[in-house]
């Protein structure tokens, strides 16, 4: 067991500053308004720093200083860009304990995951693009004899990201690295809620790249975020967050003639076959687990297995075996490396988990697990700590409906594998989605009639570089993780030759 | 003189049952915003990390169709005052899931994002939920038969499988 210091303590990994300014141009700048914001830790519910308040103003900075750097970034060689990725992946994995734990003061989850998950996972994705990017090739064509297609891939130009809070380095690093693998400029806004852990990782990394290549801006949504995804200066702009904000960020795109992808959440369906409690083994150990990963991350992923779905005969004593051990969850000092479940990210965050736990009685789900505020004392008594809360109900209540990005899941039972599927598929989302069968054949096919964009069979919640991730139905448009990500930031360029010295013969 | 709550007209056709209210420390803020941006209008959202939460645009910044309903229509105008209308909006497939639920549109300390108005204050509107009394809770649950919409009263509790 290991508590890591308060930030800015001695002995901590990490000190921050007073004050953040925006990252343009290779360099910190101040907001041009001269205003800035608190960012506040969920871990004790205090102000740590001030975030500056960027608004159009901030955003044309950037953008002017990623028009400038764009076209020599985009002329660089594949090969160029590989080494700058390796670079700031092998600086991020030499500072793993350092970004670990300002992420989780940031974000408020527990600082194993930082550790173990989202900084070496940030790292990898930097490694696999730049594979990625190395290892694509152009497209060619003889369409006859003297006509011959040539295709590049050309980076779009400069582009804008907007980063959701639940992992703020990480989701940065799932849109940053393919852009740049590509050649690309990026303009990005981290969120409100984690506004400086991204700073700390330009603070390491802002020197390996060229000036206004990456230009961070702060700011809220309405005066910062707007702003960019509505600008006519940038050739792209990528998203996650929730539908709402996606739908409009899609209209503005509309408005310039530009692509979007967007990563908009989800209900995911987690699907346990009887046959997972034939034995008492491994795998059903496995399978339990995977049942309680429902409070990974405090519930805060756009995948949570947040609908478990329980066959008959195993109902019962499934769910009686997963609420025992979803009951031995530590919650706790985020900085704790024993703590499993840490802070939601902040305070409207908690309010609106609460205020779904109460829809979800009236509704009369039936609580099994849970349900109230966790108060862990001390200096933790004003942060934002949500038991892990298990309801059992059914598909149609909105417990079932709506993501509620907290540690609350809903368990319902299915009676055979139609009525799973179709039970898995009343939802307006197709985002994640798990089976868990020790018969092969039913966890294909169910597998494949899920409509999600990934469906986990006998795991869940691995992210690793080289898996596509994204969307079917509500949840969003484009893929990330994997090679197919490039396409998103690139244009396609056809060069038509004609080696013939022959004319058409039309005029 | 307190700020009241104010509840929105019906919008819905055929409906004769209000579905969204606000709560006094909405309006208030509200009027504020009103002041700030001028004409206003809520969308509320779906999924993900923000979401679940209505959002709060100048009107028209967000091009609503025939895939979102109209839930109501506020006024937030003190009385006597010159109408201030104020839409709430939700998508089509989301209102399948919400239909059964009274809307009271609250505010909250945090800090949201998307490129909801009320953010830069500080605060942040939140959904609190009741079952409507006149509309049947659910669509039928596997196996049982279809039950219509303002059939009947709802059942005192929501029956729950195995």
């Amino acid at each position: 067991m290991t508590v890591y210091a308060v930030p800015g303590t001695p002995g901590s990994k990490v000190t921050f500053k007073s004050r953040y300014e925006n990252w343009i141009g290779g360099e910190w700048v101040a907001p041009v308004k001269g205003q800035y914001f608190e960012d506040i830790t969920p871990v004790t519910g205090k102000p740590f720093a001030e975030v500056a308040r960027g608004t159009a103003e901030d955003i044309e900075l950037a953008l002017n200083a990623a028009h400038k750097a764009a076209p020599a970034w985009g002329k660089t060689s594949p090969t160029e860009r590989a080494a700058v990725l390796n670079k700031i992946a092998d600086l991020i994995d030499a500072n793993t304990e350092m970004l670990a734990v300002a992420e989780t003061w940031d974000n408020g989850k527990a600082v194993r995951e930082t550790i173990n998950a989202d900084i070496p996972l940030a790292a990898d994705h930097f490694r696999y693009f730049a594979s990625a990017i190395r290892a694509q090739d152009g497209d060619h064509a003889q369409l006859d004899g003297d006509t011959v297609s040539y295709q590049f891939h050309e980076p779009l130009g400069v582009v804008g990201q907007i980063i959701p809070w639940n992992f703020p380095i990480l989701m940065a690093v799932w849109k940053l690295a393919p852009a740049l693998a590509a050649g690309n400029a990026i303009v990005l806004k981290p969120a409100e809620q984690t506004p400086v852990s991204i700073l700390v990782l330009m603070e390491l990394i802002g020197d390996i790249l060229p000036p206004g290549v990456v230009n961070v801006v702060n700011g809220f949504g309405l005066e910062a975020g707007k702003p960019l995804a509505s600008s006519n200066r940038i050739r792209k702009i990528a998203f996650t967050g929730e539908t709402t904000t996606g739908r409009l960020i899609l209209q503005y795109a509309s408005a310039n003639i530009i692509p979007s992808t967007v990563e908009l959440g989800g209900k995911s369906p987690n699907i346990f076959f009887s046959d997972v409690a034939q034995e008492k083994d491994a795998f059903y150990d496995k399978a339990q687990e995977g049942f309680v990963l429902f409070a990974f991350n405090q519930g805060e992923v756009c995948t949570a297995p947040s609908r478990a779905l329980l066959q008959k005969p195993i109902y019962d004593s499934f769910l009686g075996d997963a609420v025992t051990r979803a009951k031995k969850i530590i919650q706790g000092n985020p900085l704790d490396t024993d703590t499993q479940m840490g802070a939601q990210a902040s305070n409207d965050q908690l309010e609106k988990i609460l205020s779904y736990i109460d829809i979800g009685t009236k509704e009369g789900a039936k609580l099994a697990l849970g349900g109230e505020r966790a108060d862990l004392g001390g200096d933790l008594t004003d942060g934002y700590y949500v038991q892990p809360t298990i309801f059992e109900g059914h598909n149609k209540m909105r417990l079932f409906q709506e993501e509620i990005f907290g540690p609350v899941l809903a368990v319902t039972s299915f009676t055979d594998y139609d009525d799973a599927i179709s039970i898995a598929n009343d939802t307006i989302y197709g985002l994640g989605a798990g089976v868990w069968s020790r018969n092969g054949n039913v966890a294909y096919r169910a597998g494949r009639d899920i409509q999600a964009g990934r469906v986990w069979v006998n795991n869940y919640h691995a992210y690793p570089a080289g898996a596509a991730f994204g969307g079917y139905k509500s949840s969003g448009i484009g893929r990330e993780n994997n090679k197919l990500a490039l396409g998103h930031y690139q244009q396609t360029k056809n060069l038509l030759v004609s080696y013939s010295e022959n004319k058409l013969g039309f005029f | 003189m307190s700020t009241p709550t104010i509840t929105a007209s019906v919008t819905i056709a055929g409906e004769t049952a209000p579905r969204v209210e606000l709560t006094p420390v909405a309006v208030d803020l509200l009027r504020s915003l009103w002041e700030e941006h001028g004409p206003l209008m809520f969308h509320q959202s779906g999924g993900c990390c923000d979401g679940s939460s209505p959002m709060l645009f100048m009107a028209g910044e967000f091009i609503t169709s025939d895939q979102d309903v109209r839930l109501g229509q506020f006024d937030l105008a003190p009385a006597g005052g010159a109408a201030q209308p104020l839409d709430f909006w939700m998508s089509a497939e989301q209102f399948n899931y919400w239909s059964h639920t009274f809307l009271t549109v609250d505010v909250v300390p945090g800090r949201g994002s998307g490129f909801s108005a009320e953010a830069p204050r500080g605060v942040r509107f939140l959904i609190r939920s009741e079952l409507m009394t006149t509309m049947t809770p659910f669509a039928a649950p596997a196996g049982a038969d279809t039950v219509e919409a303002e059939a009947a009263a709802p059942p005192a509790a929501a029956p729950v499988p195995a």
